[in-house]
């Protein structure tokens, strides 16, 4: 698993700072100290976080929901899926509702400053997940691969998935996506060249086998959705920086012209091919692509392709010095 | 639109064609993995399947404390062709007339709805609050003991809607979309 690579400080004086100028942490102070425990604070921004990011849609997502909305024929099946898509999405949020039953891999990406205690985060996000889970803002997801067992509260090996990235500000951020099943089953990695499709090791390869994914999609990722695409990397990081694509707005424009001028083209193209909302038929099939790139080894050429459904949810705060929720990021 | 209302027929549901967008009103039975399995394994179903639809769904299903009434709170499809291998069987078996979910299913469900009268309707994937909505009660729930999600869960609904993409009569529109798409893909490759 690629996710710890990033981060980790090793100097293990550093750790207890800034996650929470923790005064009095342990148990006994628990009533008074309500109001004023910064991981009481904490935990509460992160079940508040939570809870949006399950029921409602990002702005920039709304908006190619309702571009999509209005593209299609009147009277078909691809315009019948849309309406309903956008009635769940009005609904979720009216109720406070998850979105899709399947709350998904739970993804945090934390961005954090020097000194940022990892361990005591790790310890409050799971709290929080736990929480979150009782109060059925998340479904209980998390199963043991080996026994089969449902382990309830959506804490164990690997769930939640947390990402650190340190950065140079002294701000944290925090980013969570809820990734469902049905459109994780269907991402896909190529090694380049791939003959079958006669792509080779270049951009119009990539751009090949990025095509191909969403043919293999068809409606199954519950689309239309957007691609989240690594080119290079590893196996595994190439997989986690896709799923990192997926983080950035959806009007946003790749800093790389190749790669701006590449996500316009496959969702262009993407859009010619028919499989419409659903699979359903229609003239979306895409809703966005987003392509980043990390450097290969001579010997290997990936390209790694993340799908993610129409029910994207994705959601982001800062935190204030005492730990509350700052602003929203999307 | 069409209408689709209990109590379902076979005669009813050769009626329907790919592309129908169609509105169910009445019962619906759950039944996803353990419950396919479960019939596969020749158990009896523990409730009367004959000319019912059973739903792919696992449903997120609470529980009133004080009245002991069940209420569903989630409930999209799950995606459906996990069942392939068992979903003829049932059909053939238990005589059901309609199966509710995602993602379309293979040539033997195809087949089996063709020779046993069935259709497969297709619900939009991830509306959970929508479709929720439309189960006015749940009525009953069997084999409880697979989990709340496996359960086989009886459920009324008014107006659920769906999208007819397999017919009895040979007709995918899973199998239309994945060629014409294709073909479109080739000219661009």
């Amino acid at each position: 698993m690629a996710k710890k690579k990033k981060a980790a400080p090793k100097k293990k004086v550093a750790v207890k700072k800034s996650v929470a100028p923790k005064k009095k942490v342990v148990a006994k102070k628990k009533t008074a100290a309500k109001k004023s425990n910064p991981e009481q604070a904490l935990m509460n921004s992160l079940v508040e976080l939570i809870r949006k990011t399950s029921a409602e849609i990002p702005d920039d997502v709304q908006k190619v929901i309702l571009e999509a909305l209005a593209r299609e024929e009147k009277n078909t099946t691809a315009e019948y899926a849309m309406n309903i898509i956008q009635a769940n999405i009005e609904l979720a949020k009216k109720k406070s509702q998850p979105i899709c039953q399947d709350t998904g891999t739970i993804l945090f990406f934390v961005e954090c400053p020097r000194n940022f205690d990892q361990i005591a985060f790790t310890k409050i996000c799971h709290k929080a997940v736990r929480k979150a889970t009782e109060v059925g803002y998340l479904r209980q997801n998390s199963v043991d691969s080996l026994t089969g067992q449902n382990v309830g509260m959506n804490v164990g090996p690997g769930h939640p998935d947390i990402h650190f990235h340190q950065h140079a500000k002294s701000t944290v951020e925090i980013r969570l996506m809820l990734k469902g099943g049905g459109c994780e089953n269907v991402g896909a990695q190529y090694a380049l060249p791939y003959n079958e499709l006669g792509a080779g090791r270049d951009l119009a390869g990539a751009r090949k086998v990025i095509l191909d994914a969403i043919q293999k999609a068809q409606g199954k990722g519950c689309g239309p959705g957007v691609l989240g695409v690594c080119i290079g990397g590893d196996r595994g990081a190439g997989y986690v920086h896709s799923k990192e694509q997926l983080l950035r707005r959806l009007d946003d424009t790749n800093s790389i012209k190749e790669l701006a001028d590449l996500e316009k083209e496959i969702v262009t193209t993407a859009n010619t091919l028919g499989i419409g909302p659903m699979g359903f038929g229609g003239k979306t099939t895409l809703l966005g692509c987003k392509i980043g790139v990390l450097n290969r080894l001579p010997a290997s050429f990936f390209v790694s392709v993340s799908y993610m459904c129409w029910a994207y949810r994705r959601l982001g705060i800062t935190l204030k010095g005492d730990l509350s929720i700052g602003k929203w990021l999307y | 639109m069409k209408k689709l209302n209990y109590p379902f027929s076979q005669e009813a549901v050769r009626e329907l064609k790919v592309g129908d967008m169609v509105l169910i009103t009445g019962k619906l039975f759950t039944g996803r993995d353990a419950v396919h399995k479960y019939l596969h394994e020749g158990n009896p179903s523990p409730v009367n399947l004959k000319n019912q639809i059973i739903y792919h769904c696992g449903p997120v299903v609470v529980q009133d404390k004080k009245s002991g009434k069940y209420e569903v709170r989630a409930a999209g499809p799950t995606t459906s062709i996990r069942e392939e291998p068992y979903q003829w069987e049932v059909i053939r078996d238990h005589g059901i007339v309609g199966v509710i979910g995602k993602g379309g299913m293979g040539k033997k469900t195809l087949d089996a709805c063709r020779e046993y009268g069935c259709v497969y309707l297709h619900a939009v994937g991830g509306a959970a609050q929508v479709l929720a909505e439309k189960i006015v009660s749940v009525d009953n729930v069997y084999l409880q003991e697979l989990g709340s999600p496996e359960a086989i869960w009886e459920l009324s609904v008014v107006d659920f809607p769906v999208v007819v993409t397999m017919d009895s009569h040979g007709g995918s529109l899973h199998d239309k979309v994945q060629k014409m798409s294709q073909e479109n893909l080739d000219k661009v490759m």
